[in-house]
């Protein structure tokens, strides 16, 4: 797709959160969802198993209206976390612009958080895009659980983040770091304006 | 009772963005054509958004275009209060009549119609006599009609049907604009980035945000100290840019408060980031289309420029397009004189196709067929004076060294015979010898079977066109307009619009205008309100002169006698003159005799004709054998003195 239309003016932004099952994908995009005003937002779709668990993706357009005389507009998307519905996840990366990942803090769930990580940029080569070009930032979800459970930022930082990519700590359910990390990811996503370089 | 316009509320002073460019264009159109382009035009918006401002910029712009325009403005408690004002003092009617002759009325507040039926049946009145006159009327509210509360449906449907637009708050752009520019006229300066930090607030309205700048300015004022970004937030209580991710709290997010405000600081984060991202010149290009297609003119020129990587001169590609679009302007506005429904073609909108605009206006130019000209058989030399013509004389002298200047418009009154077409043409004949000078000059008559073929093919709008292209307009037997009510209805918007252009008009009447029936008021008092030149019958001095002018023509010797006896005889008209020395030359050509004056008695006072004998009379029309129609009158060669004619009528 085209990030940047400069004959229509059109700035469109498709963001993926992408991570394990149950990290807080989902329930990012409810925060933001609740936060953006009604004129600005679309219908949020969710597809949902009967567990409450996304069987196939959400997705959530939000309209920020002319920004230098561009119609500009993001879509946010979550993909399936379980491991079986990779075909679901390759699918909705399609076309990303920036990827954020969403990983469980719990000390417990770093494998899955690696295998996921893995999964990504599996997928992503799948649709011939380097992971080391896709705008990508990091979020370490369910911080405010209690400190024997999780891993530290700088933890995550070390087992995750080998490109050194922006991170944030995060407390989805509450509201700490979310617009935070949809601020990172887009920064990094509307500098690629400046390069001209083709999205995926 | 009207407010004057506030000479800072013209649109040079007002700040154009996205979000009010629709109205500012329609008002600008508006005041261009009143009455003619969007009528109503309703403009609505939040409090503080500029509706006052484009109000009032309609009227400043509508009067310097036409200065002579009767322009008001009010807000609708002051119509209120003036129409009570004007009931309670029996002037109902007066106050009426005053709003209806208004060229462009600006009504603001016109949400306060809310539960007001008596002055919703009144504000309906007015609309629809305001534009069944042509006149204007541009009406501001805090919402649009359809939200106004018990608003009649009538009402509704009479100002949706013409042009609704509507300002919204501005976006961060215009914001920056605004404040610099409001700064600027008020002589502050602010470091880099201040006024940006502003603009980043959402303020609800341009009011609040003259506000902030108020505050700044007396703030910088009183401290005697430049402000930086930092106390700018402390001065008008803006949080700092967000912290580092890892500061973000908790407790913070979690406040309803705090909440509220992220996705507006994510907008601001947003609208910084793509600002800085879309290179500069991709901005002024996206501006540049923004403007003119806002405008109606294609940018696909443009737009191939955003298509490139790195295109070169993009100002100078910006500039040329500029050119281009006012050479469209300019091509449109000359079409529209000649051909208003050809001015409206798309072409005149696409600069990537000026070759094609270019030959549209050139076959325009072609197709406008001139208007009647003078006729050339009345050249202004062989109007001779006397003084029973000295006035209607000397005032065309006048109009001919000082067209649409000294006396306009000019009604030349007599009774028939006397020479008034002759000088009219006479008068075209010396108008058209200017520079550009396209003189219509045509009888009454024809101007009425004009404008019927004109209607009848659909070309009423080439008809006027090419009216409206003369620079004098001369109608000959203007009594004949009575009861031709479309035809006076044309003659006065096109009498209004060569009178405003200082364009020539004359016109010739049997009579004063304000005895002639059948004629509109409005019509007879434009009339009357030129120079109305009579010319009597011609006196003694003028019958010698034109008597002298005569005989020589036809190679007669003058004799004192023969003049003093012609001259002597009872004529009220030239044209009758001309006719019995026509009589008196063809009878001493029948009998080969000189023309003298004994000659000319026998001719002119012998037995009269022999009277035909039949016993009835007859209409003086004969249909001919040969099929046609002749009239019986133009076959007699022997004319009974005009005595004699008079005498024969009155049995």
């Amino acid at each position: 797709m085209s990030l940047v239309n400069f004959t229509a003016r059109e700035i469109t932004c498709k963001i993926v959160y992408y991570g394990p099952g149950r990290s807080g994908k989902t329930t990012n995009l409810h925060y933001v969802y609740e936060r953006v005003p009604e004129t600005r937002r679309g219908r949020m779709v969710s597809l949902a198993t009967q567990t409450d668990r996304t069987l196939f993706f959400d997705f959530l357009p939000i309209d920020l209206g002319q920004i230098s005389g561009f119609s500009t507009r993001f879509q946010l998307y979550t993909v399936p976390g379980q491991v079986y519905y990779n075909a679901t996840r390759r699918l909705v990366l399609q076309g990303a612009d920036g990827v954020v990942f969403v990983g469980d803090s719990q000390a417990r769930q770093l494998d899955e958080n690696i295998e996921s990580l893995q999964n990504l940029q599996s997928n992503l080569l799948e649709h011939g895009v380097d992971v080391r070009t896709m705008p990508l930032v990091m979020q370490y979800n369910k911080q405010d659980l209690p400190r024997e459970l999780i891993l530290t930022p700088a933890d995550l930082d070390d087992a995750l983040n080998f490109r050194s990519v922006p991170s944030f700590p995060a407390d989805a359910l509450h509201g700490r770091g979310v617009f935070e990390t949809l601020k990172g990811i887009s920064e990094l996503v509307l500098k690629k304006l400046a390069t001209g370089s083709p999205a995926a | 009772m009207t407010t004057a316009l506030n000479p800072r509320f013209t649109f040079e002073t007002f700040v154009v963005g996205a979000a009010n460019r629709l109205a500012v264009t329609a008002g600008r159109t508006v005041a261009e054509n009143p009455g003619s382009a969007y009528n109503p035009l309703f403009i609505y918006s939040g409090s503080g958004l500029g509706k006052t401002h484009v109000l009032m910029a309609v009227g400043h712009a509508a009067k310097a275009i036409a200065a002579q325009l009767n322009i008001e403005y009010l807000t609708l408690d002051e119509y209120v209060e003036a129409f009570h004002a004007a009931i309670a003092a029996g002037q109902g009617d007066a106050f009426r009549r005053r709003f209806q002759n208004v060229d462009v009325l600006l009504v603001d507040d016109v949400q306060f119609l809310t539960n007001r039926k008596e002055m919703q049946a009144e504000l309906l009145r007015l609309t629809e006599a305001l534009q069944q006159s042509g006149h204007q009327i541009v009406l501001a509210s805090d919402r649009p009609p359809t939200e106004i509360a018990d608003l009649d449906e009538r009402l509704i449907s009479r100002f949706s049907g013409g042009l609704v637009v509507d300002i919204g708050i501005p976006d961060y752009e215009t914001r920056v604009a605004i404040l610099r520019r409001k700064a600027e006229e008020r002589g502050s300066s602010f470091q880099p980035g201040v006024l940006e930090t502003v603009a980043k607030v959402e303020y609800p309205n341009v009011r609040e945000l003259m506000g902030a700048l108020n505050r700044l300015i007396a703030f910088q004022a009183v401290n005697d100290m430049p402000l930086n970004e930092e106390a700018v937030r402390k001065v008008l209580g803006i949080p700092s840019a967000a912290g580092s991710p890892t500061a973000a709290s908790p407790t913070a997010a979690s406040s309803p408060a705090a909440s509220a405000d992220e996705f507006s600081q994510f907008l601001t984060d947003v609208t910084a980031t793509v600002g800085k991202a879309v290179e500069a010149w991709r901005a002024r290009v996206t501006e540049a289309v923004m403007r003119w297609e806002g405008e109606g003119y294609r940018a696909g020129r443009l737009e191939k420029l955003l298509e490139q990587e790195t295109p070169a001169a993009v100002d100078d590609a910006i500039a040329a397009y500029v050119q281009d679009v006012e050479r469209l302007k300019a091509l449109e506005a000359e079409v529209a004189v000649l051909d208003p429904q050809a001015a409206g073609d798309k072409v005149f909108r696409d600069p990537d196709h000026m070759d094609q605009a270019e030959a549209a206006a050139a076959k325009v130019r072609d197709g406008a067929a001139p208007p009647p000209a003078p006729s050339g058989a009345f050249p202004f030399d062989s109007f001779l004076m006397g003084p029973s013509n000295e006035v209607a004389l000397n005032a065309a002298r006048d109009v001919i060294a000082k067209p649409g200047k000294k006396y306009n418009p000019v009604v030349i009154v007599g009774r028939s015979g006397l020479g008034k077409t002759h000088l009219l043409n006479a008068i075209g004949l010396e108008l058209a010898k200017k520079k550009n000078a396209v003189v219509a000059c045509l009888s009454t008559q024809q101007f009425v079977d004009e404008l019927i073929a004109a209607i009848d093919g659909n070309r009423v709008d080439w008809w006027r066109a090419r009216y409206r292209r003369a620079t004098a307009l001369l109608l000959d037997d203007i009594q004949l307009l009575a009861g031709k009510e479309r035809t006076q209805e044309e003659l006065f918007n096109l009498f209004n619009q060569l009178v405003d252009a200082d364009r020539q008009l004359i016109f010739t009447a049997p009579a004063h205008p304000n005895t002639l029936e059948g004629l509109e008021e409005r019509i007879v008092s434009r009339l009357e309100g030129g120079l109305v030149a009579e010319i009597a019958d011609p006196d003694k001095e003028l019958r010698r002169s034109v008597l002298e002018r005569l005989l020589t023509s036809q190679h007669v010797s003058i004799e004192p006698a023969l003049l003093d006896y012609l001259a002597d005889r009872p004529i009220d008209s030239v044209r009758s003159l001309t006719g019995i020395v026509q009589r008196v030359v063809e009878a001493a050509a029948a009998q080969d005799a000189p023309v003298t004056a004994g000659l000319a008695r026998d001719v002119l006072e012998g037995a009269p004709a022999p009277r035909r004998s039949t016993g009835f009379r007859t209409s003086g029309i004969v249909v001919s054998s040969a099929g046609g129609v002749r009239s019986r009158e133009k076959m007699v060669w022997d004319w009974p003195a005009s005595g004699d004619r008079v005498i024969e009528d009155l049995r």
